[in-house]
């Protein structure tokens, strides 16, 4: 049982993106493993969500350089379907709306997407398990039958991404600005329901803006991202720094020290 | 992921195959008086038929071809190459033991005799321009309700077939009425006596298995007072590359207080054009709801109607249509008010993917004497990527006071942001564009017997599958 070793994790190396012309990543390095909840944090524009997107495999974004592994295989070739199946998960800042097609519907989808070939979910088992899911997050049974994020309120949205979180069971769940937009209550519940669900068999990267989610999910990394790279990482005290100091000291730092990236030739290539 | 199709090889694995089948009957390629000749000696047909067949085909000349107003790809259509009449030349066989083997395992592959077993009080299968088996559940025949073919039923119960053939849909309403009228042959009769209601629905199965052949089906359901009946038709092609012509009548006489639903599943092999007069006449009381689905074909035309002729009749027209690239669904209703507080409801769904093209047009017709009269239309449509193309005609003349009519439209598409978030969900790009259209349809397809709307997600879902690049 304990013979191997070996730690599931998310290695991203050098990630150089660019959307058109523009370079929005430049040069970044991160890992985070299973078991460990990492936080990336940054002011606005500093490449965040980008970040959630490329790895999640969007069409807009090209890789111009660098590479995302998955358990040492890189996923940048693959389909955001097939990142999805091999257990990487994103809670989106926007969630979509899908009109017709009820949550419950939705899930059984996805669900049933990541089953081998042949093999059927299970309905009992299914409706058992999201209505647990659905308990935890405070989500109401008539849910079911709505329509995906269909006249949702933002609360709500963010709520039904965790719910797929805690349904899917990935390895791996970036988690996009998903307290933007929510009130203390709701940010509440949805720390709830991401706090159940850590532990040794998931690894997270939470992307936010502010401080006040990690009062609630406490991270055990946290990582500053500023212009397109990882600019400071420590424990959850960073966190804390930034809450005191706002963001403002990078860009004094970066002004002082010449400023790696005013050397980078991303915009003369461009 | 490309939400970009650019060519679409739509999966048509159900309804594309095709097994040699020798005709006993031919009638030739073209169409002449002789023609025409060579069906009535064929079919052993009454004088009155010859008749009006003949008169038809003079219709038939005199029309233009209604190409100012739709399209002109119906020029395409060349009436001198296509056979008009092809048959095995047997009588319609009452089981499917003796259905000849090369057509009944057609029909096997398609699962008719299974789904006859399960659910269905009577089936008709047409193969070319016959029927090859016909045959009603004794229970249901018993009750009086009288279920086989046109060519039948011209001969067996002309008492019942004279009287309202012709006079929903009169043969000169438009130059393909008048083909047809000139040349059917197969389709179904149905008569419901006063008060029957029959629980199970009564099924046709039209499957063309020629190439340059043009199908002529005419078909003439009769609801007694106070009867119900549910009529289902489905319809298949293999793909040639030669246009193949469908070209039907349908004709309903819902007398009063009785209900007759019309459910239509097409999936024609995109070399088909489709040209089909489909119209209900509604007396007082009665109900005529038509559920027309189109998923295949080059082009259809085809706008089911209901006359409401009768006080307190009410009509009723739900249309899905899915235009994948090359093809063209011009779709819609017609609905005639013609007494008093009659009622009408439209809804149409229209699906266009890639190059496909989907038009709605409807006309709702109310003159200024009548009273309390209501109409609702709905269209809505769905586009699947910048090139697909949408029209919406709709023509509603209502008159007078005390008559209302409501009218909603809206356009919508599925966006790459919506096909990327069920992508990131572990859905393929065809599984998640599928999910989305078959979310666009469901309220529609909720209203369908569960066998119809199993069968229509499954044909949206190979549709979907074989729709992205």
């Amino acid at each position: 049982m304990f013979e191997i070793e070996f730690m599931s994790s998310i290695v991203i190396k050098d990630l150089r993106v660019a959307i058109g012309e523009k370079e929005i990543i430049r040069g970044l390095d991160l890992e985070f493993s299973k078991g460990e909840i990492h936080a990336v944090m940054g002011p606005n524009g500093s490449g965040k969500s980008t970040l959630a997107k490329v790895m999640a495999g969007h069409p807009d974004y090209q890789v111009t350089g660098g590479d995302i592994l998955l358990d040492d295989e890189s996923i940048l070739e693959m389909e955001p379907d097939e990142r999805s199946r091999k257990g990487l998960f994103m809670a989106f800042q926007y969630p979509m709306e899908i009109p017709g097609v009820s949550n419950a519907n939705f899930l059984r989808a996805a669900i049933q997407a990541k089953l081998p070939e042949g093999e059927e979910l299970d309905a009992t088992d299914f409706y058992q398990r999201l209505y647990e899911k659905m308990d935890l997050l405070d989500i109401r049974r008539e849910f079911t039958a709505r329509s995906v994020n269909e006249g949702f309120s933002g609360g709500e949205k963010k709520r039904n991404e965790i719910l797929q979180l805690a349904m899917l069971e990935p390895a791996f769940a970036v988690l996009d600005e998903t307290d933007s937009g929510l009130d203390i209550d709701a940010l509440k519940v949805v720390a709830k329901g991401v706090n159940k669900l850590r532990g040794p068999n998931i690894g997270i990267l939470l992307i936010t803006h502010y401080q006040r989610l990690l009062n609630y999910i406490i991270p055990d990394y946290v990582h500053v991202m500023y212009e397109g790279q990882i600019v400071r990482s420590g424990t959850k005290d960073l966190a804390l720094e930034l809450e005191s100091k706002g963001y403002d000291w990078l860009k004094t730092e970066r002004e002082e020290s010449g400023g790696p990236l005013a050397a980078t030739p991303a915009q003369a290539t461009a | 992921m490309s939400t970009e199709t650019n060519t679409i090889d739509i999966d048509r694995d159900i309804g594309n195959f095709y097994y040699d089948v020798a005709a006993k009957k031919d009638a030739g390629v073209g169409l002449t008086e002789k023609t025409i000749d060579y069906i009535v000696e064929a079919k052993q047909e009454p004088d009155w038929i010859r008749e009006f067949r003949h008169n038809a085909y003079r219709v038939f000349n005199s029309k233009p071809l209604p190409t100012h107003w739709a399209s002109r790809e119906l020029e395409i259509i060349d009436f001198d190459k296509i056979r008009y009449y092809l048959a095995a030349g047997d009588a319609p066989k009452r089981t499917w033991e003796e259905v000849p083997e090369d057509i009944k395992r057609t029909f096997e592959r398609l699962g008719i005799p299974e789904s006859e077993r399960k659910f269905l009080a009577g089936v008709e299968a047409q193969f070319d321009s016959e029927a090859v088996y016909s045959n009603i559940k004794k229970a249901v025949a018993d009750q009086g309700v009288v279920f086989m073919t046109s060519t039948e039923a011209l001969k067996q119960r002309p008492d019942l077939f004279r009287k309202w053939f012709g006079k929903v849909i009169p043969t000169g309403d438009n130059k393909f009425s008048a083909l047809n009228s000139a040349v059917f042959s197969g389709g179904s009769f149905i008569y419901v006596p006063p008060g029957v209601k029959v629980k199970h629905p009564l099924q046709a199965y039209f499957r063309i298995n020629a190439e340059n052949f043009g199908q002529f089906e005419r078909t003439l359901i009769i609801a007694d007072e106070g009867s119900e009946v549910m009529y289902m038709e489905g319809c298949t092609a293999p793909k040639f590359t030669t246009a193949t012509l469908h070209s039907a009548v349908v004709e309903l006489v819902a007398l009063p207080g009785a209900k007759i639903q019309y459910i239509t599943v097409q999936n024609w092999s995109p070399n088909v054009f489709n040209l089909v007069t489909k119209r209900g006449l509604a007396h007082e009381e009665a109900e005529i709801k038509w559920i027309d689905c189109n998923i295949g074909s080059r082009l259809t035309m085809k706008y089911p109607g209901v006359v409401l002729k009768g006080r307190k009749a009410r009509g009723e027209v739900i249309s899905i249509a899915l235009a994948g690239d090359g093809q063209h669904q011009d779709t819609g209703a017609k609905m005639i008010h013609a007494a008093n507080e009659t009622t009408s409801n439209i809804v149409s769904k229209s699906i266009s993917i890639g190059k496909g093209r989907a038009t709605y047009r409807g006309l709702v017709h109310v003159p200024k004497h009548l009273k309390h009269c209501k109409n609702n239309t709905e269209c809505d449509a769905l586009l699947i990527n910048a090139h697909s193309r949408t029209d919406t005609y709709p023509a509603i003349t209502v008159r007078g006071t005390g008559n209302a009519a409501q009218h909603e439209a809206s356009v919508s598409q599925i966006s790459a942001e919506q096909i990327f978030y069920m992508q990131q969900r572990g859905l393929t790009e065809g599984q998640a564009m599928s999910l989305a259209v078959n979310g666009f349809v469901n309220d529609l397809v909720r209203q369908f017997p569960m066998e119809y709307s199993v069968e229509l997600k499954r044909l949206i879902d190979l549709e979907m599958e074989g729709s992205v690049g």
